[in-house]
């Protein structure tokens, strides 16, 4: 591991500040960044501590909706009351990430900024992945693909994002506050993270020198009533093949609002919008219409050799989720 | 070599070690840099307070938590299994809560109360989580085991230790490769009982 300075921030101006030059990265929980650093994936010259600004890891909840701070730690959101009950589909998200040590120390604001777990990525001596070494190819494309996208990949990348409550976000229209030493500014949660494009290095919109500072999630009647279901090969600790997060809003038992975003899918959370709109107005006890409903969306997938099967688990997953939030599972 | 040994050498011997800390200005920060001479290097001054007590060290600043307990001070009784987060071996307590020692570095964990399994014991009583992986056999090599106790009696203090489910699933953190997970949920569903939680 190449040496670094490290300081520590006490208010944010100071982060700003101290990020706003090169070489500078911000350390939350650690649980990513030491990764990377002890694989060689990055080298900063500066570490910047943040953990000790007071109010940052706060959980707010008002009828219009929910503000969780930058610095909140993923056990302490998923064991919100408000959260479970106004907003369960972040709650299961969360509590089906990780282990709880990781998610006592991982950040809210890091989660949204965890990179791939592609192995090729991830190696301990490094593969050609243009990720990790712009320019070096994708290891992948010749390679190991079970676990790739099927949506929105590119030549240049065919990475997803780990990232379960992120979907949960994305399916709620969440929105990331960011600021910047030239101020700050809210990014739409299905805008936030990128698509590979002939860039995979960059994965989200964040320019440099900006940070996360708080994701605010709107209160609906679909949140209360949404669910997450993740599909993996162990029971526990361990990523998602696939995922779906749904929020689901009934009128009698007709589907009048619903949210779908999906996990394990693309190189961000991807939501269905297709699907939901078709959605609207079939019978929740309908599984033949709700089936049809999601099927129509899938125009844009395009699997590779060995990730068919996700395509198949996914809509199963869809399925089963709008039943359990639609409580006739 | 093992390429844990590559991996431990290199963080703990590092050359080109320019370390330093420092307080970003106007806002006081307890950390400090203490220059210790030779060829521009710089180590850090941590203050760490373990189990009760407080340890001054001059460390690199890339030394992680587990590194330092093991290396520094001879608490080797937290494990250094994995160090990328996966294990759940390094398991310790800082602030009451479960967390990974692999993934912490020294100098962040300044100023806060870490536990690790040497401060479980009432010197020679021990605490009853490590009376029930006794009892009930919930260990075979031992090498994950103490990081299974801390984070067996964070889970139960958590209260996440009422069912067996439950017990599988908040402490599906910590591995075995033995697969003594039969007798680890027993023993912490009893440890549980026992703490009449």
């Amino acid at each position: 591991m190449q040496s670094f300075t490290y300081a520590r921030a006490s208010a944010l101006p100071d982060v700003l500040a101290a990020i706003s030059q090169p070489g500078g990265i911000i350390l939350a929980g650690g649980t990513e960044l030491l990764n990377w650093m002890k694989e060689g994936i990055v080298a900063p010259e500066r570490l910047v501590d943040i953990n000790g600004i007071s109010g940052l890891d706060r959980i707010e909840t008002a009828d219009r909706g929910l503000r969780i701070g930058a610095l909140a730690r993923m056990s302490d959101v998923a064991g919100h009351e408000a959260v479970a009950r106004d907003y369960p589909v972040i709650a299961e998200a969360l509590l089906k990430s990780a282990s709880q040590q990781i998610r006592n120390m991982a950040s809210m604001g890091g989660n949204l900024m965890q990179r791939t777990r592609c192995p090729y990525f991830r190696a301990e001596i490094e593969l050609p992945c243009n990720k990790r070494r712009p320019g070096s190819g994708c290891s992948a494309l010749a390679g190991e693909d079970r676990g790739m996208a099927i949506f929105g990949w590119s030549e240049a990348c065919l990475a997803t994002h780990p990232s379960d409550v992120a979907v949960a976000l994305a399916a709620l229209d969440a929105v990331v506050q960011v600021a910047s030493s030239h101020g700050a500014r809210d990014i739409p949660f299905l805008d936030f993270h990128r698509l590979p494009d002939d860039a995979p290095e960059r994965e989200t919109v964040l320019e440099p020198g900006e940070v996360i500072t708080a994701i605010e999630v709107p209160a609906s009647p679909a949140a209360r009533r949404s669910h997450y279901l993740k599909i993996r090969e162990r029971a526990s600790y361990e990523f998602a093949l696939v995922s779906a997060a749904v929020g689901l809003e009934l009128e009698g038992s007709e589907i009048s609002d619903v949210r779908i975003a999906l996990g394990g899918m693309a190189a961000k959370p991807w939501r269905l919008s297709a699907a939901e709109q078709a959605l609207h107005g079939i019978a929740i006890s309908d599984a033949a219409a709700l089936r049809r409903a999601v099927d129509g969306a899938f125009g844009d997938a395009r699997p590779r050799r060995h990730n068919g099967f996700k395509v198949e688990l996914v809509k199963r997953a869809i399925v089963r989720a709008l039943q359990t939030a639609g409580d006739i599972a | 070599m093992s390429p844990i040994e590559i991996t431990r050498r290199a963080l703990l011997e590092g050359t080109a070690a320019t370390a330093m800390i420092t307080a970003l200005p106007d806002h006081g920060a307890s950390a400090q840099q203490t220059p210790t001479g030779g060829a521009g290097e710089s180590e850090l001054m941590v203050r760490l307070q373990i189990n009760g007590k407080t340890h001054s060290l001059d460390l690199d600043i890339r030394s992680t938590l587990v590194d330092t307990l093991r290396e520094r001070l001879g608490l080797t009784g937290t494990k250094k299994g994995c160090d990328r987060g996966e294990c759940g071996a390094c398991t310790v307590h800082i602030e009451g809560r479960r967390v990974l020692a692999c993934m912490t570095l020294a100098a962040a964990a300044e100023g806060k109360e870490i536990t690790t399994i040497e401060g479980l014991a009432d010197g020679d009583t021990l605490h009853p989580v490590q009376s029930a992986f006794i009892g009930h056999d919930a260990f075979q090599c031992g090498f994950c085991t103490s990081g299974q106790i801390m984070s067996a009696v964070a889970c139960i203090r958590e209260g996440h230790a009422g069912t067996e489910a439950d017990i599988r699933e908040f402490m599906s953190g910590n591995l075995c490769r033995c697969s003594a997970y039969p007798q680890i949920v027993a023993a912490v569903k009893s440890a549980a009982q026992i703490q009449g939680i």
